[in-house]
């Protein structure tokens, strides 16, 4: 029973080498909360940070003050941070926009008005699988490049799969690269001619498919697409390139987020494993809504046997009352009767009447079920340490409530420099 | 008890509910909510009654394999569970099936065009990807295709599946998914894959589908189920059906409403509590009445939270289905509770 080694969350966020914090991990998580608690504990410190998200939630807007976010970095008005010599801007990613800008930025305004009106491109800006991700990577390097804020904390997008992250920014590079659009857009373009000759039978056969399945008029979208778009490709692919480089480099932190669940935490166990065969530079894993009791000396088991002597349960140990729960499907295939005979059920209701602590019972009952629910979450994240021991962690308690305003993110930020590990 | 039994799909019996008719359910949800267990939970209710039924997922993640704890499912539909018999009624059948764009893609052209060895060339080639990859709504059009296949496929004289459970993406990219045909339309504006859309839609925004949205009672699962239920609206003109709002890990309520009014202000009792422990027999009480003072405050302030949020989801005005917190680790025996829930409140 060896816990991982603590992360030390505010050494991470004051390091001026600390550029760029990226939160990823599976849906629902709480990945978007945990970057914008960071960004504000951060800026409380001093820094100069930029929150970048891609989820559209309002609220997180709403926490920070600002009705709604856009695709450009918006002042959060925070006293604290201005008292430090730090500020905070957030902003939401754009994709479409964002994709617009590089097409507007690489080429002449006639050429990327035809691009923008293209039907393929609009369906490719706003809906290929990997365009959020690799437009978030693109406005990453922007901020980066940009160079006004120290650091830049962003969040992933709600992928498939967390690995999706790194992978769909060159799957969509590669795409916009790849010889097979080239093979298809050939009769434009001079060039592909000669390559053409050695694939005349396997071409006709694949542009026959596909004007199959997508119809003639679409191949001849995505040829006009290509044909405006020439200039750019190149560019795709490296731009990707780039920003995989940015990840590796030192200054970037990955903080894997995850919940003390099964399938958050398989997720989070694929990621580390992935960021280390990837080089990428990971920080740490940050366990969201961890539930602890302050009564953790009183167990579970005598928790409840401390309840049963206060008040018996029906269902529970050698209680006569299980006949007639259990009795009932006689295997006669008449009805079901809706409840056992009144002899018998008469008697949970006799021992709950005779209960004279009913406050103490039903508490202790909860303390039981919260002391089991925190025994479950630590053996879950046992077993991560196990496979990955030299991870530093760091655990977020369970909140009652949602995060609504600048305090709410402060305490989120509070509990994640607690640092230690709480078991 | 907040459930009257655990045992009681055995108490169902043969009645309507409300989703008769419905042939495909498509169960949405923000990650995090439970959207496969619930789906999973459905086809087992919904197979009660000696059915089958075809339980299936499309993003590959192999979440349904997981749900079942059975080997990674191929693209072929596995018999993964029985629904169990009960005195009046015999037992069902859930039937999964991984979905996956490519394989559908092989399988459209056979159909269609009698083309499969074209089609598994192409696919080793990565025409497939490509094409799915040029056109996002090919790839959907595939997947809902694929569904909808299922769902009218008959087999001498009668249908094959009685109905048809889709593990559906997340409810940010829900309206996209089911809105193939105007997706695909935009892009392929006669090709023969329109055609294809058309029908898929036609049964899609039918009264033979539902789609049905997963939460829980948090604040932003709650939002995401309301602004996607007002999405889905929009494209009910034509004829998109709305279905429940499945409410999952629903805790059951272990105070009286003073209990719970004292306990969120934090004005507790705790001499009435610390008596208790003592009548209890606890020896060591320090702090402990306080400690356990403090969990109740929070679980019962938990409690409050989520009742604002029951009545944000009922605003909706979609029927609602609540679901167990099941505490221990999701099995068969928690997955047939939910599915027994889901019968009890009508939903399947």
């Amino acid at each position: 029973m060896r816990p991982g080694p603590a992360l030390e969350v505010d050494r991470l966020l004051d390091d001026p080498r600390t550029r760029i914090i990226v939160c990823c991990g599976s849906g629902g998580v709480g990945k978007t909360t945990t970057a914008a608690a960071l960004g504000l504990r951060a800026a409380e410190r001093g820094r100069h940070v930029v929150v970048l998200t891609v989820d559209p939630a309002r609220r997180l807007a709403q926490s920070m003050g600002l009705s709604s976010l856009d695709n450009t970095p918006r002042p959060v008005p925070c006293a604290a941070a201005e008292a430090a010599g730090g500020s905070l801007h957030a902003m939401m990613l754009d994709m479409k926009r964002t994709f617009d800008e590089i097409v507007e930025a690489h080429s002449d305004p006639d050429r990327a008005a035809q691009i923008l009106a293209n039907p393929f491109y609009q369906s490719l800006s706003s809906s290929f699988a990997g365009t959020q991700e690799y437009m978030a990577m693109e406005k990453l390097g922007q901020l980066r490049r940009a160079d006004e804020w120290d650091l830049i904390v962003v969040d992933t997008p709600p992928s498939r799969s967390a690995l999706d992250f790194l992978d769909a920014p060159q799957r969509l590079g590669r795409f916009l690269d790849g010889r097979l659009i080239r093979l298809l857009t050939a009769p434009t373009k001079a060039g592909g001619r000669a390559y053409l000759k050695f694939v005349t039978a396997g071409f006709t056969m694949v542009t026959g498919v596909i004007t199959k399945v997508i119809g003639a008029q679409m191949l001849r979208d995505v040829q006009t697409f290509i044909a405006a778009f020439d200039t750019m490709f190149g560019g795709f692919r490296e731009r990707a390139d780039d920003t995989y480089r940015l990840l590796q480099a030192p200054g970037t932190a990955f903080l894997v987020i995850a919940t003390p669940e099964p399938d958050a935490l398989r997720e989070a166990s694929y990621f580390v494993d992935r960021l280390s065969s990837d080089q990428m530079p990971l920080a740490g894993l940050i366990v969201n809504r961890v539930h602890r009791s302050p009564a953790a000396h009183l167990s579970a088991a005598r928790s409840l046997a401390a309840a049963e002597v206060l008040q018996p349960v029906p269902g529970s140990g050698e209680n006569p009352s299980d006949l007639g729960e259990n009795g009932h499907g006689n295997g006669n295939g008449l009805p079901v009767p809706e409840a056992g005979p009144p002899d018998l059920r008469g008697m949970p209701a006799a021992a709950a009447t005779m209960s004279r602590h009913p406050l103490t019972a039903t508490a202790l009952r909860l303390h039981a079920e919260r002391m089991q629910l925190a025994e479950r979450e630590r053996r879950l994240e046992e077993s991560f340490s196990a496979a990955h021991p030299v991870i530093p962690m760091a655990e977020v308690l369970a909140q009652p409530e949602d995060v609504h305003d600048l305090d709410g993110l402060r305490s989120v930020g509070k509990e994640l420099a607690r640092g230690v590990r709480l078991s | 008890m907040w459930w009257p039994g655990d045992d009681s799909l055995l108490r169902v019996r043969p009645r309507d509910t409300d989703w008769e008719g419905v042939r495909l359910h498509v169960v949405t949800g923000k990650g995090g909510t439970g959207k496969t267990t619930v789906a999973g939970a459905l086809a087992i209710a919904l197979a009660a009654g000696g059915r089958r039924v075809l339980l299936m997922e499309v993003e590959g993640r192999q979440g349904i394999a997981r749900l079942f704890d059975s080997p990674p499912l191929p693209y072929a539909e596995r018999r993964v569970a029985v629904a169990p018999a009960t005195p009046t009624l015999p037992g069902g059948e859930v039937y999964a099936l991984a979905a996956d764009p490519e394989a559908a893609l092989v399988e459209y052209l056979e159909m269609f065009y009698n083309l499969r060895h074209a089609g598994t060339a192409l696919t080793r080639l990565g025409v497939v990807d490509f094409a799915t990859t040029i056109a996002p709504g090919l790839r959907d059009v595939l997947l809902t295709g694929k569904a909808v296949e299922a769902t009218r496929r008959r087999s001498g004289g009668r249908l094959y599946y009685d109905a048809v459970i889709m593990d559906a993406p997340p409810t940010g990219r829900i309206g996209k998914f089911l809105n193939v045909a105007t997706e695909v339309s935009g892009l392929a504006k006669m090709g023969p894959v329109r055609g294809h859309a058309d029908t898929v839609q036609s049964v899609i925004k039918s009264p033979q589908t539902a789609v049905h949205f997963v939460t829980v009672l948090e604040e932003m699962p709650v939002q995401e189920t309301l602004d996607g239920v007002a999405e889905l609206r929009g494209l009910a003109q034509g004829g998109l059906q709305l279905g429940g709002i499945m409410i999952n890990m629903v805790r059951p309520v272990d105070l009286t409403e003073e209990q719970l009014q004292a306990a969120a202000g934090g004005t507790l009792d705790e001499h009435e509590l610390d008596t208790g422990l003592k009548a209890a027999g606890i020896e060591d009480r320090r702090g402990l009445a306080a400690s356990l003072a403090a969990e109740l405050t929070e679980h019962a302030r938990e409690e409050l939270a989520q009742r604002a949020q029951r009545t944000r989801v009922a605003e909706a005005g979609q029927p609602c289905y609540d679901l167990p917190l099941i505490t221990d680790q999701m099995d068969l025996a928690g997955l047939y509770r939910l599915a027994a829930a889901l019968r009890e409140q009508g939903a399947a």
